[in-house]
């Protein structure tokens, strides 16, 4: 690609990574593996960690060149793409570091090789970041394809042996899956995709039968709204009324035709703004209004959850232990 | 040329068009907030949202290109959903009160929610509400209307070419501000009232002066720089209420200086005139405007019968309109004086026996565009030509490569790729330096009265640079700014300027101070031609007994104020034809007779590209105010002089103008043949720079109350680049006497190291600084 310049670009609040990925570069300038003329070729090539300041919008590809020029992080209009113009206008590659770092096997090794780790049409491998209501939460790599239950097995199971009640199997802004469809589905994209979610970043998000679904969608919609950047009417507006009329009905003070509203806002904010973080407010709200209807319908006309409190409670004080 | 289909039409449009260029082409309206075609695409509002065919959603019109057979609709039903799920968005949030917005009636957000919002509001939560800002004396905030489209942002930083404002923190806490503690202090901040789509950005001046429809829209011309930006000035009960720009893609484009925009504060000021007055055994009494003619008249008889018509001499302000200047000289003339002078603040008139026409800026400004090489030369180019520094702001992203001699620079928010700052007297030797290596560089010849200057000086780094960056150019401009004009040796530096231009084969021109700095020289406002007549300075030197003063305030429209003052101390009768009264006025004329401003007269302005702007009054002369054109045509009819009976103005156009009141390109010439002294040594006296602010400029201005509140109208100080500081062994906030031949002042000290060492920034045209007189010489400073 003939490209001289890699940034690796870590969340902010992140610091450990950011250290031991430090470190690495250390390591490998002083193999020779990076910087001017590489082992004698005439290739050179030098990688840097950016660090940036904790904002989510900045793992949007556009919004991160921002961010590393030194601007504040909003996503650009595409066209044009990075691919034209990206960092400082110049042509530019961007991957998620997990992409990139399958390349060096794929090269070693062969696609079909690489493709031997998964399934058909689903090669390699991929990290999972498993939280949530688990034994173990943490990475675990596993060839795509292998079921959710080995996953959540890997993960030490569901905590206290309660039951399983939802999986987000991509990151917050995945559609939520009821347990029951997720422990027929396989971890890789067709499996997911068919079950109606997707397998995004592969932050898988487990809550057991203590999760209120109201409650959860008021943290992940005030996520939403405190993480927009801004730039765009419909997720700028939108991301405030989602949370809004979501913490309304958390305490108590839902309105029979919620539900009809926040599914026209969503449709009203996705696919109309600049980058997708406005579809990944939406998805949530329309998925655990879609799943779990009947948890929204209970807190709307009885003012208070279908969990009960101590239930609730229960689970939440494992959770800190 | 790409293919597209908008709406069923069929068009062609040129390679890398838009989707909002292309419908709007073909006149098809797409809603839209955040985008303006002289800014930046941000795609922000999504008010633009139309269907694009194979699209799997709407797309926003103003940021997609359009590709080849494209087709897009603008109001098919998915477009229609998209624009008013939008349009729903952006009032969740806004005010729903626009009968208390001053907004109210011209506001993009109300007109558009007739068509695409809803009857009620589905929004039942609270209300964002947003803190108001400071952004100065001239703009207005309520921030709780902003819909963030950033318009504001994006002028700041590309227009005006400096990031005044900002969208701070995220989501739905986005808030539009200044940098903390400041305000927006472009003399352009005015504009971003007009490009604000909704009421969160509004004019101070004018808050809630009147409503949009109670106002009618008349043209004029501004009268302040030498653009002549055109205006729409909204009248309400006969009187102006607000100047907006008339768009004028060859000029002013849509824009506005916040002095055309906010001058016209000072048509209501105190200290307008609006009845005669004489002054009679030292006291002021109001009269009749017959008494008063016919004072003036007699006087002016008996000066002439007394000393000779040569004893009588006219000053006009380069701002009069072009019948005013026309009327005055042809007075003077018709009295049997060839006494008659407009260029006020300049103090070289050698090159007067060669000029061959009107200087003027060469080449239409809308050639600007085209540069690729300028060189400016003497010149507060930002404040003095506002919108000129706009246009070559923009010229420069596309390439321009601007060059600059001065002896003080400000940040002109432009890219300058090689200045030389040095004293005023070596700017000649400067100017020597580039003309010589430009003659090494291109192996032309200089011509023969250069030859001698030239020999003895040896080009530096900077001037070689300059004088390649000006022979690689395609299209090439030499321009001389103000402060050349003005300038103790302004026939020299225009020479070498010419032959700059000469050499480098590029056009050649001036900047022009004022409205009719052309037009001073079309109507004959000067002593021109080998005629026996005074310029300006000799006026005031050898006093004359009589001075007709048109529009000029004594104390600071000329470049020697002390000088004026005491000239017409020593004079029998000065009569000032003027809008508005001052004290000097007061303490030296003899008869005071009040002139109807711009806004109340008809006159033409000819701008420093040679085009003649005719306008006719918006608002009837206050009170006893009269035209000035009609004054004078009663004074020479009171003296029987030849050529005042004349009905209406169109008479006297057409003595100046051709058929279709343009100019006759052959009067406009640059071209002097001037010889060149005995270069300047290097002085070890400090030297006065003066500038002159740009809302001090002229009488109007001046008594602007906004205008004078703002940081560009801001009491001068002494500034002194940090070397010379050290050197006089001053401080930057101390007060120090500053002395001049004529007088002294005392002002704070300030360090600016854009001042060229050696010398002292010291601003004309201001009360403080009024006792040193001249513009130019020598300046003792001292700690008080
Ligand atoms: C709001 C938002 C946040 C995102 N955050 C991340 C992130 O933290 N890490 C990441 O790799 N991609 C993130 N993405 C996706 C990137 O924009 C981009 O699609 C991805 O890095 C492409 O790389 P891949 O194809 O290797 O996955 C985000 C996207 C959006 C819209
Ligand atoms: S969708 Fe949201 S986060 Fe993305 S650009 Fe628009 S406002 Fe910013
Ligand atoms: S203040 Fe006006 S122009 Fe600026 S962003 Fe807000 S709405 Fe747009
Ligand atoms: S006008 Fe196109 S997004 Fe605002």
């Amino acid at each position: 690609m003939g490209c001289e310049r890699g940034y690796n670009y870590i969340h902010g609040e992140i610091f450990e990574v950011y250290d031991r990925f430090e470190e690495a570069l250390r390591e490998a300038r002083e193999a020779g593996l990076l910087g001017k003329s590489i082992l004698g070729s005439d290739f050179s090539f030098d990688l840097f960690a950016h660090h940036g300041y904790g904002a989510y919008i900045c793992g949007e590809e556009t919004a991160l060149l921002e961010s590393i020029e030194g601007k504040k992080g909003q996503p650009r209009f595409k066209p044009p793409f990075p691919a034209s113009f990206g960092l400082y206008g110049k042509p530019t590659t961007i991957n998620n570091t997990e992409t990139f770092a399958s390349i060096p096997y794929i090269i070693r090794e062969g696609g079909d090789a690489f493709l031997a780790l998964g399934k058909p049409n689903n090669g390699g491998t991929k990290l999972f970041s498993v939280s949530g209501h688990v034994n173990k939460p943490g990475n675990y790599e596993i060839p795509l394809g292998t079921p959710f239950s080995e996953l959540l097995e890997l993960a030490g199971g569901v905590r206290g042996g309660r039951k399983l009640k939802a999986v987000i199997p991509g990151g917050s802004s995945a559609p939520v899956l009821p347990g029951a469809v997720m422990l027929d589905c396989t971890m890789d994209y067709d499996s997911i995709s068919k079950a109606g979610s997707m397998l995004g970043s592969g932050a898988v998000i487990v809550m057991d039968e203590s999760t209120c679904m109201v409650k959860a969608l008021e943290r992940l919609s005030y996520f939403y709204f405190e993480e927009s950047c801004g730039q765009c009417t419909p997720c700028r507006e939108g991301t405030g009324w989602l949370y809004r009329v979501v913490h309304r009905i958390e305490h108590g003070l839902g309105r029979p035709d919620d539900l009809d509203l926040l599914n026209s806002v969503t449709a009203n904010i996705m696919g109309r703004t600049i980058c997708a973080l406005g579809d990944a407010a939406s998805m949530p709200v329309q998925s655990f209004i879609k799943h779990f209807s009947d948890e929204f319908a209970f807190h709307i006309e009885h003012k208070k959850c279908l969990v009960p409190k101590d239930i609730q409670r229960d689970g939440s004080k494992i959770y800190v232990a | 040329m790409l293919e597209i289909e908008i709406d069923g039409k069929q068009l062609q449009v040129p390679d890398g068009s838009t989707v909002m260029e292309a419908a709007t082409t073909i006149g098809a309206y797409v809603p839209h907030f955040c985008y303006h075609k002289k800014l930046s695409i941000a795609a922000n509002c999504r008010m633009c949202l139309v269907q694009v065919e194979k699209a799997p959603k709407p797309l926003p019109a103003c940021a997609t290109p359009v590709t080849n057979g494209m087709k897009v609709w603008t109001h098919s039903e998915q477009a229609v959903k998209a624009q008013k799920g939008v349009m729903e968005f952006l009032l969740i949030n806004h005010p729903l009160d626009c009968p208390i917005c001053d907004q109210g009636g011209e506001c993009q957000l109300q007109d558009l929610s007739v068509g695409y919002g809803g009857v009620e509001s589905r929004y039942q939560e609270e209300k964002r509400v947003v803190g108001n800002k400071d952004l100065g004396p001239l703009v207005s905030t309520d921030m709780t209307r902003c819909i963030n489209c950033t318009r504001c942002v994006r002028f700041t930083t590309e227009i005006a070419g400096h990031m005044e404002l900002g969208q701070a923190f995220r989501g739905e806490h986005a808030e539009i501000m200044p940098f903390v503690e400041k305000t927006v202090d472009s003399e352009l901040s005015g504009n971003i009232i007009d490009l604000c789509p909704v009421g969160a950005l509004t004019s101070k001046p004018f808050r809630f002066g009147a409503r949009a429809w109670e106002m009618s829209r008349r043209k004029s011309v501004s009268p302040h720089d030498s653009l002549g930006s055109n205006l729409v000035v909204q009248v309400k009960h006969d009187s102006v209420k607000r100047v907006l720009p008339l768009e004028n893609e060859e000029l002013n484009e849509c824009w506005l200086s916040d002095k055309d925009r906010f001058s016209y504060e000072a048509l209501s000021s105190s200290e307008r005139i609006t009845r005669p007055m004489l002054k009679q055994g030292g006291e002021w009494i109001e009269t009749d405007w017959q008494t008063a003619i016919e004072y003036v008249a007699n006087g002016l008889r008996s000066v002439k019968a007394e000393n000779g018509a040569e004893a009588i001499g006219a000053l006009a302000s380069p701002h009069s309109t072009l019948e005013e200047l026309y009327l005055v000289q042809r007075l003077v003339r018709g009295l049997g004086s060839e006494n008659v002078d407009f260029r006020l603040r300049q103090s070289d008139f050698s090159a007067d026996k060669h000029l061959s026409g009107a200087p003027w800026l060469g080449m239409p400004v809308a050639e600007i565009a085209n540069l690729d090489r300028l060189f400016l030369i003497g010149s507060f180019f930002r404040k003095d030509h506002p919108l000129i520094a706009q246009r070559v702001r923009q010229a420069a992203k596309r390439g321009l490569k601007v060059s600059a001699l001065n002896p003080a620079f400000d940040d002109w928010q432009l890219p300058v790729a090689n200045s030389i700052c040095v004293s005023p007297s070596e700017m000649l030797v400067a100017l020597a330096k580039v003309v010589k290596a430009l003659a090494e560089q291109t192996g032309r010849e200089l011509s023969s009265q250069f030859a001698d200057a030239c020999a003895s000086v040896t080009p530096d780094e900077v001037s070689v640079s300059i004088a390649k960056s000006l022979s690689s150019g395609r299209r090439a401009a030499v321009w001389l700014g103000n402060y050349a004009v003005q300038h103790e040796r302004a026939a020299e530096l225009h020479a070498f300027a010419q032959e700059i231009g000469r050499l480098s084969d590029a056009s050649f021109g001036v900047l022009g101070e004022a409205a009719n700095s052309v037009g001073g020289y079309i109507a004959g406002a000067v002593p021109l031609g080998g005629s026996a007549g005074k310029n300006v300075v000799q006026m005031l030197e050898s006093p004359l007994k009589a001075f007709l003063l048109l529009g000029i305030d004594l104390e600071f429209d000329f470049g020697n104020g002390v000088a004026a003052a005491s000239a017409m101390k020593s004079a029998e009768m000065v009569v000032v034809l003027s809008a508005f009264k001052s004290q000097r006025t007061l303490e030296l004329a003899d008869v005071v007779l009040p002139i109807a401003p711009f806004t109340e007269t008809a006159g033409i302005f000819v701008n420093c590209e040679g085009r003649a702007q005719s306008f006719h009054p918006v608002v009837k002369s206050k009170g006893e105010s009269r035209p000035g054109w009609k004054i004078l045509r009663v004074i020479g009819e009171t003296l029987g002089l030849d050529g005042f009976d004349f009905e209406k103005i169109d008479d006297v156009r057409s003595e100046l103008l051709s058929a279709e009141g343009k100019v006759d390109p052959s009067k406009l010439c640059n071209s002097v043949t001037v010889r060149i002294g005995s270069l300047p040594s290097v002085s070890s006296h400090i030297q006065r720079v003066a500038d002159i602010p740009i809302h001090a400029a002229d009488p109007i201005s001046r008594r602007s109350a906004p205008l004078q509140q703002t940081a560009d109208a801001k009491a001068p100080e002494a500034r002194l680049s940090s070397t010379t500081m050290a050197r006089l062994g001053l401080q930057s906030g101390i007060v120090v006497r500053v002395r001049s031949a004529s007088g002294e002042a005392s002002v704070v000290a300030a360090t600016d190291d854009g001042v060229a060492d050696g010398c002292v920034r010291l601003a004309g045209a201001h009360s403080i600084t009024a006792p040193l007189g001249s513009l130019y010489g020598e300046i003792s400073l001292e700690r008080m």
